[in-house]
């Protein structure tokens, strides 16, 4: 329960933390560095973790079908 | 509680209250011919050694090398309502070899390498004025041993201000294992068969497949938080059903028996992820990575990873990059010669081992403006290598290069 509540409490001072942000000011939140997707050249590395632990999913990759990996 | 559910929801509204922010509409010219957009070609080298293969009951030679290589294509165009539509091509071919694999026949005849062929093609239509976009996509992947068939429908909403977007994936996998057992377990009909991994062999059509689906809702709230920073809270519920273990993955119990691998036939998955991106000074980027996974097969984890580009010049970037993941073992994992007969599900597979695992290397990203090298269309050029650890000794290294052309 405390550490739900110390979740809430720190996702709260984040989005309360939230600015607007116009498009002439994300330059810096446009560079090809900053996106928040799993890049292209990540995707062989996202592939072997899929296979040798048993974990998948919440990266934007595969989680579990497709593949001969579960 | 009623304070938990009021700032669930506070946070929720604050967050949606979002989409009612107005900004400016765009009146670009539209472009209504199909025009290519990128090119990506990725390449990859995979080894790894290791002394847990589950061919072999959880002990022997882990050794395994592919070789991997996906060509796509982005294609844009515009209709006359001014939507935009993206087609998205892939081409994926790897090529493997697997020493364990040769030790699905006991004498250690089976072939060990394999390839497998996996296209894709996704469509996403995108209303730049209501900030909706939709998708669809279907995906083909088919080895020696396994065939699968995708199909994903996809709905993504941002905020009028483009600050935040909401979306919502749905996947389906239909996949098909085909049932090649070990040597010596297997019937005496099909003995013929003794690769688990080449494309081609003779007799392959007998051997029965046993189905394995999966559906993966897939949902990704993102959200700016200022200049600098970005953040981005991922989760999937997925739900796998049929059989899911692998027919030639021995299990040898403590009275000596050699079994084939049973594991239960339905798997629920629910990994929550969080990554956090900040821009420090006008160098260095500082990206983050955090995820809980926790299944109905006893398995919890944590992944953390850590990654700072060090931008040398505008266009050219190095990257150090850190993971660090641990896992606890599945209920029905125990190793070489632990099983008992009682053990209704068994596995000696060490992917579902208690463990951790550290994972660090280095990525080069080049992309300058009049091209890589000099040539005008080579936009990108990304090489990224890594070296990869877990506690049960295995040790696998990985390189990756992406080149994009626009």
């Amino acid at each position: 329960m405390k550490k739900t509540l110390l979740v809430l409490f720190g996702l709260t001072l984040m989005f309360g933390a939230c600015t607007s942000v116009k498009p002439y000011q994300k330059s810096r939140l446009n560079d090809s560095e900053m996106q928040l997707t799993a890049r292209k050249v990540e995707k062989t590395e996202n592939s072997f973790q899929t296979y040798r632990e048993a974990s998948s999913g919440a990266n934007g990759g595969k989680t579990g079908g497709g593949c001969g990996c579960n | 509680m009623r304070k938990l559910c009021l700032s669930i929801v506070g946070i929720f509204l604050f967050c949606f209250g979002g989409w009612s922010q107005s900004s400016s509409s765009s009146d670009d010219y539209k472009n209504l011919n199909l025009k290519v957009e990128d090119v990506n070609i990725v390449s990859g080298y995979y080894s790894q050694n290791g002394n847990h293969s589950a061919v072999t009951g959880g002990i022997g030679t882990q050794k395994l090398t592919d070789v991997s290589n996906t060509i796509d294509m982005k294609l844009v165009k515009y209709d006359i309502l001014g939507r935009k539509h993206n087609f998205n091509i892939e081409m994926g071919l790897d090529h493997h070899t697997a020493a364990s694999a040769q030790y699905v026949s006991t004498t250690g005849a089976s072939r060990a390498g394999g390839t497998r062929f996996y296209p894709s093609f996704n469509w996403q239509v995108e209303n730049e004025e209501k900030k909706t976009t939709f998708g669809l996509g279907a995906s083909l992947s088919s080895e020696y041993t396994y065939h699968s068939y995708g199909l994903n429908i996809l709905f993504a909403k941002k905020s009028k201000d483009e600050n935040r977007e909401f979306t919502a994936k749905g996947t389906l996998y239909l996949d098909a294992v085909k049932m090649l057992e070990p040597s010596e377990l297997r019937p005496a009909t099909t003995t013929v068969i003794t690769s688990a991994s080449s494309n081609g062999h003779s007799g392959g059509d007998n051997i029965p497949s046993s189905a394995r689906n999966t559906f993966d809702a897939s949902f990704a709230l993102s959200q700016v938080i200022n200049q600098r920073m970005q953040v981005a809270f991922l989760t999937d519920g997925v739900i796998q059903q049929g059989y899911l273990g692998l027919p030639f993955y021995r299990t040898y119990f403590n009275d000596g028996s050699v079994h084939i691998e049973n594991l239960p036939g339905s798997r629920l998955k629910l990994p929550v992820g969080m990554r956090m991106n900040y821009f420090l000074g006008d160098r260095i980027i500082l990206k983050s990575y955090y995820r809980f996974f926790m299944d109905n097969w006893g398995v919890k984890s944590h992944t953390v990873s850590l990654e700072a580009p060090f931008k040398i010049t505008p266009f050219v970037s190095i990257s150090p990059f850190y993971r660090y993941y641990i896992q606890t073992a599945a209920n029905f994992f125990a190793p070489y010669g632990m099983h008992t007969s009682n053990d209704q599900y068994y596995s000696s597979d060490y992917d579902y081992a208690a463990f951790s695992s550290n994972y660090e290397g280095i990525n080069l990203r080049l992309a300058p403006t009049n091209g890589v090298f000099g040539a005008k269309g080579f936009s990108a050029l990304e090489l990224r290598y890594g070296h990869y650890r877990q506690t049960t000794g295995l040790i696998a290294n990985n390189i990756t290069m992406n080149l994009t052309f626009k």
